[in-house]
């Protein structure tokens, strides 16, 4: 344990990766991030949790402007996020992102899949552009998958080549939008395994589960929000033990016994 | 018993015919790829363009398109698409006045196509770094071209009998031929009879192959 605190003051002095800074968001009336104020360096996992509808998926995907915000500034890297455009786009491909439904492209082949942002955005040759596809597949374990479409996968199977999508464009951190959720129960461990290995490979992550089990074991810290706000961040032994917030009692009241 | 076509060359017309169909059918497919690019896009000029164009277009009649480019292109403003021989000018006036009407109808037929795409696909692809043109061009028109081949087979078939039109600027097709016919010979009704077995033997393929593509190519999911 003591390693870990280490390891933790390593990580805060490696510098700011991703930084909000009070990001409010509107879904009509419905005020979905408020005041978010947000910091994540670099090789730090992050678990985000909280009752749905809180506004973690948003949170998510205002990280990577799928979702564009009201007010605020949100930087990666010390850039601010461009507007949309090509600046955009170069930012987003340092930024991976895996989606509850996996969203893998429906047309193309599980290799076809990895390889595209590496040749339309990278510009990789088509070659080393397979070589690397094929072995971050092999990676997550489906590299006997790689010449299937992803409707003859499994959601675990499919879930880990999105992961390996993602990856193949070196990103600088990468987001999880409730990856499990979809999934069969049977299916949830063979993704979880992935994303632990990848945290202890030093990827800076952003997950946004409701597997307590992962933030326990993979997290540096756990952020809890609910109504829009963040209400509770804390290590994680911390926060389950220890909740020192009323609402973040409640909730794992909720979901921790039974 | 078909001495009545004894002198003419209906073959020579439903070549036109065919004509006419393959090159409006590649120009509308392109035009109206075009349309449906602009109608989904972010930029609000060219949504606002694509919608004023599928709105107006489509509901002018054709004849009233086709008319318009021989009066009002080619007699009033001297446009004749690079010809001054006055057979070729008119096909290929009818040419632009079938793409300019029907990438309306390819537009629309492909933008419903677009709408059976998740949005998580765009989400993705635009999530690993592509920019609109290449979502667009590699994830999202892909997907929606093959759910889209049913409607385009019929914008195609439509296509096919819409060529008739052309007749009312003197293009030498099917209906062209076929009024001449009529207006010289007393058998109307074979006459009528060869004519639409010949759309038919023109479009029924059409809508058989394309069905069976469009099966063939779908998205599983």
């Amino acid at each position: 344990m003591t390693e870990v605190s280490v390891a933790k003051e390593d990580v805060a002095g490696a510098g700011e990766l991703v930084v909000l800074k009070s990001v409010n968001k509107h879904f009509g009336a419905l005020h979905v991030l408020q005041d978010i104020d947000l910091t994540i360096s670099r090789g730090e996992v992050v678990v985000v949790i909280g009752p749905s509808g809180s506004g973690k998926s948003t949170l998510c995907r205002t990280i990577n402007r799928l979702e564009t915000v009201d007010s605020g500034a949100i930087a990666i890297d010390g850039k601010p996020l461009p507007e949309e455009g090509k600046e955009l786009a170069r930012l987003r491909a340092d930024v991976g992102m895996v989606f509850q439904s996996f969203n893998l492209f429906a047309h193309k082949t599980v290799l076809e899949n990895v390889m595209l942002g590496q040749i339309k955005v990278r510009k990789t040759d088509k070659k080393a552009a397979e070589d690397k596809a094929r072995a971050l597949l092999d990676r997550v374990g489906v590299a006997t998958q790689a010449d299937k479409y992803p409707a003859q996968l499994s959601g675990g199977q499919q879930q880990r080549v999105a992961i390996a999508r993602a990856l193949a464009m070196d990103p600088k951190v990468m987001l999880f939008d409730e990856p499990t959720s979809a999934l069969d129960p049977e299916m949830i461990n063979e993704v979880l395994e992935v994303m632990q290995q990848l945290a202890r490979d030093g990827m800076t992550m952003i997950v946004v589960t409701h597997e307590m089990g992962f933030a326990r074991s993979a997290a540096n810290r756990v952020v809890f929000m609910a109504d829009g706000r963040i209400v509770e961040e804390a290590a994680p032994d911390q926060f389950f033990s220890n909740p020192r917030s009323d609402r973040a009692k409640d909730f794992l009241s909720k979901i921790l016994h039974h | 018993m078909f001495d009545f076509l004894e002198g003419y060359d209906v073959l020579g017309a439903f070549w036109t015919t065919v004509q006419l169909t393959l090159l409006a059918a590649v120009g509308s497919l392109v035009w109206g790829t075009l349309l449906a690019a602009m109608r989904v896009g972010p930029v609000p000029l060219m949504r606002g363009f694509g919608t004023f164009y599928v709105n107006t277009v489509r509901n002018i009649p054709l004849t009233v398109i086709i008319l318009f480019t021989s009066l009002g292109l080619h007699n009033t403003l001297g446009i004749g698409l690079g010809s001054q021989v006055i057979d070729t000018v008119n096909f290929r006036l009818a040419v632009l006045g079938l793409v300019a009407y029907t990438s309306a109808f390819v537009c629309e037929a492909l933008r419903s196509g677009i709408n059976t795409v998740p949005v998580g696909q765009a989400e993705a692809a635009r999530a690993i770094g592509l920019n609109f043109s290449q979502v667009l061009r590699l994830v999202v028109l892909p997907q929606a071209f093959r759910s889209s081949i049913g409607p385009l087979a019929n914008v195609l078939i439509a296509l096919t009998k819409n060529t008739t039109v052309a007749a009312a600027i003197g293009v030498a097709e099917a209906a062209t031929l076929m009024k001449e016919m009529v207006e010289n010979e007393a058998q109307l009704i074979p006459i009528s009879a060869v004519f639409a077995l010949g759309f038919v033997i023109l479009t029924l393929p059409t809508g058989l192959i394309l069905g069976w593509v469009g099966k063939k190519l779908a998205v599983k999911r």
